[in-house]
């Protein structure tokens, strides 16, 4: 556990206890926990579940910004496996469904890693292709309407409990152990790192740095289409033009909050997460507070603000120096 | 044959092709936004059913969004030498020109939908357009003679912050409801005109009123947030329609699905025939030279189970909502 949880953890823990603070206060029923048809129902539980999508999607970004790239198309893969997967719900099994929408993730994740690791393109213009498009294509597959399923196996995947935890929560806490094992469990992660810390040298000492960029872009699809298939399973609909809307600027988020560099190199997959969660418990807190909806985005900004700030190396230098001086004084 | 010869005959003939297509039927032209949403699919639909009924040659163009392609869509009517031209303008501004050359080739242009600046007020015919601030105080009127004199709190579900439709079934619905002192709006919160956020927000509004159980009703700014909000009231074992009171604005399919099963309860209805009035208003003009008003407004209905929803489903549900 030690490896997924370096001592830099502690600011996002602090922020999310301080956060989780602020909710109470603004809500006292915050913690406040009953079982509703065999599912947990409470605020905390509204901020597992609704973070779910974001969690999934950061899972796979902080692998991809581990390597000094960025996705910014996940949102519109979303949209185009939610898609896929309502179309096709009331006429084929679960099975079917979720291998038609996984398998257009990866193959949205195959091209995007393929303009990125072959053809040698700025990951952030090669995902900006498929973001526009991406939206154009679920849109076509929805032919532009709300499509609407009543599949059960379906919706239970959005609206299910497993022991009390909804469904969508158990399936990112599967997906972190997954992702956990097969990065940390082997020197996938160790190779990653280096890929994004110095590709030329990395490739030199012979990491296949190419098939490293390429399976990180594919397993970012691939968490992107899970993503989208919960979003959809969820609202028991695809919605083409809203589902996972800028949701690959709050994953971003979600990974530098966790304390990944944008510029590449260690990175940790359970803090990505936490920063997921530390996004989700703001927005559920602001929902649950009563202001006017004008303050949503102000709130949320500085909220953001506060947490990057309390990890500044720099401003946590100038603390330092600041008891320091406190402290020679006679 | 002289070319001038040529010349002629061809004019005659042009003019023998275009006289009694003219006589018999009007050829119009409408550069509509683009598949934006449900609401707008369904207006193109009906526009042409609309069209159909009356033998009106209607030559729809697709902007995708864009004013440059509805710039280009009317210059090419104009050229085409259409009766007349109908816009669903995408912005409200930077119509003068284009509206200009359309007048000087005196082709009357109709709006549809939405309205544009006010400097361009004489460049068009009439703008039939519904009124927003009416659909919201329906809304109001009605959930005022449906809870009576009991005292209810209500859950709003506002649309996209800034959008000025949001704006304004917001003010009518609390214009309406300000008569009445019993009825109090306790928590409103955005939910984007989706039905995820819709859903969100009222699972928020939920825990935040006591379980849901001092919440009498749901306001929604649109049906699909009320789609959305319907699911957060079932999983927190709620029954929506009895327990809690419904009414959204749209009259969208999915919402006469949730009245049929008793989900929801009432609905203002965004009427996509825009064109309907529109041919009616550019007969008139054109046979008998009946100038209309410069704004029509369209019928906002309000729909409840009452109303058969069974019928309003199977009539929306082919038009591409």
């Amino acid at each position: 556990m030690t490896a997924l949880l370096p001592r830099r953890g502690l600011a996002q823990i602090f922020a999310l206890i301080v956060i989780l603070a602020i909710d109470r206060a603004v809500s006292p029923q915050f913690f406040d926990l009953r079982l509703q048809d065999g599912r947990l129902f409470g605020s905390l539980i509204d901020v597992l579940n609704r973070g779910t999508p974001v969690a999934l999607l950061s899972l796979g970004m902080v692998l991809v910004i581990a390597t000094r790239g960025i996705d910014l198309s996940v949102g519109a893969v979303m949209a185009i496996c939610g898609a896929i997967a309502a179309s096709l719900a009331d006429s084929h099994g679960l099975p079917v469904v979720l291998a038609a929408a996984l398998g257009a993730g990866l193959v949205c994740g195959l091209w995007n890693g393929f303009l990125v690791a072959v053809l040698g393109m700025q990951p952030i213009v090669a995902t900006l292709i498929l973001m526009v498009a991406g939206r154009g294509i679920a849109q076509l597959i929805t032919e532009g309407r709300i499509v609407t399923f009543s599949s059960p196996d379906l919706v239970w995947l959005g609206n299910g409990a497993i022991l009390g935890l909804p469904v969508p929560v158990a399936i990112a806490l599967g997906m972190l152990l997954l992702t956990g094992a097969v990065v940390r469990g082997s020197a996938l992660g160790l190779l990653i790192e280096a890929t994004g810390g110095n590709a030329r040298a990395s490739e030199l000492a012979g990491v296949g740095t190419r098939a490293m960029i390429l399976a990180v872009y594919v397993w970012c699809g691939v968490c992107a289409a899970l993503a989208g298939v919960i979003a959809a399973a969820d609202i028991m609909g695809a919605d083409a033009n809203n589902a996972g809307l800028w949701l690959e600027l709050d994953a971003i988020l979600a990974v530098v909050i966790g304390g990944t560099s944008l510029f590449g190199g260690r990175f940790s997959l359970v803090l990505a997460v936490l920063g997921a969660l530390i996004i989700q418990t703001m927005n559920t807190g602001i929902l649950l507070s009563g202001y006017p909806p004008e303050f949503n985005l102000l709130v949320k900004a500085v909220v953001v603000l506060a947490v990057l700030l309390l990890q500044s190396p720099k401003l946590s230098g100038l603390a330092g120096i600041a008891t320091r001086l406190r402290g020679t004084k006679p | 044959m002289t070319l001038k010869a040529l010349f002629a005959a061809t004019a005659t003939t042009a003019l023998l092709l275009a006289l009694p297509a003219s006589a018999a039927e009007l050829t119009i032209g409408f550069s509509q936004i683009g598949s934006e949403s449900g609401w707008r699919a369904a207006e193109t639909s009906v526009s042409k059913q609309e069209a159909s009924k009356r033998k009106v040659n209607l030559k729809i163009a697709d902007a995708q969004q864009k004013q440059e392609n509805q710039i280009k869509a009317i210059r090419s009517f104009i050229a085409q030498n259409v009766d007349a031209i109908f816009l669903a303008p995408v912005v409200s501004t930077g119509w003068d020109s284009v509206l200009k050359e359309a007048k000087e080739a005196k082709i009357p242009v109709v709006l549809l939908d939405r309205d544009i600046d006010p400097s361009g007020k004489e460049l068009y015919l009439t703008a039939v357009t519904s009124d927003s601030v009416h659909e919201g105080a329906v809304a109001g009127d009605w959930l005022a003679k449906t809870v009576g004199g009991k005292a209810c709190n209500i859950v709003e579900l506002q649309g996209t912050v800034g959008a000025s439709v949001a704006a304004n079934r917001k003010k009518g619905f609390d214009t309406a409801i300000a008569k009445h002192a019993n009825l109090k709006v306790v928590r409103s919160q955005t939910g984007d005109f989706t039905r995820a956020k819709g859903k969100e927000v009222m699972e928020s509004f939920i825990k935040a009123e006591g379980g849901g159980k001092n919440i009498c009703a749901v306001y929604a700014h649109n049906d699909d947030m009320m789609v959305g909000a319907i699911q957060a009231m079932k999983e927190a074992g709620l029954k929506p329609g009895k327990d809690i009171l419904t009414v959204s604005i749209d009259a969208v399919p999915d919402i006469f699905k949730a009245m049929i099963a008793g989900e929801a309860n009432a609905t203002v209805e965004l009427t996509p025939n825009m064109a309907g009035p529109a041919f009616d208003a550019v007969a008139a003009f054109k046979e008998k030279g009946t100038v209309p008003p410069k704004w029509i407004q369209t019928e906002s209905r309000l729909l409840t189970a009452a109303d058969n929803p069974q019928k309003e489903y199977d009539s929306k549900k082919g038009l591409g909502y």
